[in-house]
């Protein structure tokens, strides 16, 4: 039904969206946090920093990460020497581009989540004995669960999506960096080629699709464990 | 002993308390909302900090300024029932239970539950309980932490009347059983009544007066809390006979005096709270001889005061170590020619001490 092509097509974007919002997942989680809950200096600079990524153009990140995080660049080459990792031209990168793209998406969902969870249950749970760090993950974390799960499926899906950043940083190489968007890209350029570009863009349609309802069902079970 | 010495400049209210409060039974905190109440209890609790001040527990401080000390809520063993239950919506009843319940103690558990007829809800979740069940899930969660004190911000407040009805004997029993000293805020001077030993008075962030019931509710300061058909005095008796042909019970006071009540249906040896309402007492310089009232208690003037607001003359008299209080017209007032000091028999119409009236204690 699909091809070779196809499938390591669809199977790379799946890899690179999962990993890129699984490992954002920590610090999108951190960051909503403080932006929820944090009053200090600086605070209206970090958010904008936070947003960067949703009002720049995605050339313009993958840019910056190829100089900064390619193997010769500053923080790139630091991280190679120390770790042995290489972001530049492998599946990796691509999660890291995908990853910074919708990491405001993600953290805006978290954060609005944070912000509506009561604050006074928080506190009646500290009369019961606990710690703030418990408190954190028996009442705050769980009660956000809602905009958790809603913040993964925004950022998953903008990763999937995800383009301009990813070609600029870590080119169009088949099997390693060639996601479906990528991969329709080649199609439409390359001269008839319109056929296998229509078959991409159904199988981007069915996936997106899918997330959603998966994204609604799993919503829709989060929000009614919290409900009040 | 509970010491209280703490400053706190909340907007415009100026939260200034110095009170001690006796760790046993309920203690009442009376005032006005914006009085500062529930800013004293989350003090107390640790959900708020004062500004300086002290605030001791026994013998181990909760708050020092000088010592920069200030235990965090959850290291002073103090339960926090708060007006709202605020259970948390992703446990069940059981959850919300044992969240705090360190030593997961059975028994404890057990009698807690049993205590306050939770069985039935244990795997039920808080969005399917009503306001009363939420609240007694509420109370239940705070005592199986095992705290030391228990602060309850008017528990009762956002339950409908049949709910309180149903709350109280629970809140009865929890004093009664557990030996825990509660601190019971609260508007209601109902409530207040049926529930409280000791009571302390805030008004804009002051104390006004704190001590006994008894003696706060005799006190001149607490005159102007209660409007004129609410002014009252308390008494504490113990039921010493019954007449049953008249169904009516006699109630020893302090100093051999007695009153008779008809109607309750108490055994010999209740004490009970009575609550003689000032506009129920009416004032004879001779003993009565054929009167159709039955109370009339030799009394003697300790104060007299004319209020400018009202038409009407408080007295207060005392008989042994207790204090009634009696509203007459200034009419009156001049022509029995009153003066402190003087003699007089004090009529009390048995008949309006009807039982909503009688705030059973004990």
């Amino acid at each position: 039904m699909l091809s070779d092509y196809e499938i390591a097509a669809l199977l790379l974007s799946l890899k690179v969206s999962s990993v890129a919002v699984l490992f954002s997942l920590p610090f999108g989680i951190v960051c909503a946090w403080i932006l929820a809950r944090c009053e200090f200096p600086g605070k209206s600079l970090f958010d904008s920093l936070i947003h960067l990524p949703l009002v720049l153009p995605p050339v313009v990140i993958g840019y910056i990460l190829l100089i900064s995080m390619g193997r010769q660049g500053s923080i790139g080459a630091l991280l190679y020497d120390w770790f042995g990792w290489s972001f530049s031209f492998s599946w990796r990168g691509a999660a890291l581009a995908a990853a910074i793209v919708s990491f405001p998406l993600m953290v805006r969902a978290i954060r609005l989540s944070f912000e509506s969870v009561d604050i006074r249950l928080e506190q009646a749970a500290r009369t019961l004995g606990s710690n703030r760090l418990r408190v954190f993950f028996t009442i705050t974390l769980p009660l956000t669960l809602p905009g958790i799960v809603s913040g993964m499926v925004l950022a998953f899906a903008r990763s999937l999506g995800e383009f301009g950043s990813t070609i600029t940083f870590v080119s169009n190489i088949p099997g390693e960096t060639r996601t479906i968007p990528l991969a329709m890209y080649s199609f439409i350029q390359t001269p008839g080629a319109e056929h296998e570009a229509a078959r991409l863009c159904v199988i981007a349609i069915i996936i997106a699709v899918l997330s959603l309802t998966a994204s609604q069902w799993l919503a829709r079970k989060a929000q009614q464990r919290v409900a009040a | 002993m509970l010491t209280i010495d703490i400053n706190k400049q909340l907007g415009d209210l100026d939260l200034q308390v110095n009170a001690q409060i006796p760790m046993q039974g309920i203690c009442a905190v009376f005032g006005r909302s914006g009085a500062g109440k529930t800013s004293l209890v989350n003090i107390l609790g640790g959900l708020s900090t004062p500004d300086n001040g002290q605030l001791t527990l026994g013998n181990s401080h909760l708050y020092h300024q000088q010592q920069k000390i200030n235990l965090p809520p959850e290291r002073r063993r103090i339960g926090y029932v708060f007006q709202e239950a605020r259970l948390f919506p992703h446990y069940s009843v059981r959850g919300n239970l044992n969240y705090g319940n360190k030593d997961k103690d059975q028994v404890h558990f057990d009698t807690v539950v049993t205590l306050l007829g939770l069985n039935e809800l244990l795997t039920r979740y808080p969005s399917t309980l009503s306001g009363g069940e939420k609240q007694r899930v509420a109370i239940g969660r705070a005592l199986l932490t095992r705290p030391q004190m228990l602060l309850m911000d008017e528990p009762l407040a956002a339950l409908d009347l049949p709910r309180k009805r149903e709350l109280i004997p629970y809140l009865l029993k929890l004093a009664k059983n557990l030996n825990l000293p509660i601190i019971y805020v609260s508007h209601s001077l109902d409530e207040i009544l049926q529930l409280a030993d000791t009571m302390l008075v805030l008004d804009k962030g002051k104390v006004l007066v704190n001590g006994p019931l008894q003696e706060v509710w005799d006190s001149a300061e607490m005159r102007p809390w209660l409007p004129a058909k609410e002014q009252s005095s308390l008494l504490t008796a113990t039921i010493t006979d019954l007449n049953t042909s008249y169904r009516m019970s006699k109630l020893a006071l302090a100093d051999g005096t007695y009153l008779w009540i008809n109607g309750l249906p108490l055994p010999v040896g209740s004490k009970l709270r009575v609550r003689i309402h000032a506009n129920h007492v009416s004032l004879c310089l001779t003993r009565p001889q054929d009167s159709s009232i039955r109370n009339i208690l030799p009394t003697k003037i300790i104060e007299i005061i004319h209020s400018q607001s009202s038409d009407n003359v408080q007295v207060k008299l005392a008989f042994g170590d207790d204090h009634i209080w009696a509203n007459i017209t200034p009419w009156a007032c001049d022509d029995l020619a009153l003066t402190v000091g003087q003699a007089v028999y004090a009529q009390i119409k048995g008949v309006s001490m009807t039982e909503s009236e009688l705030a059973q204690s004990f």
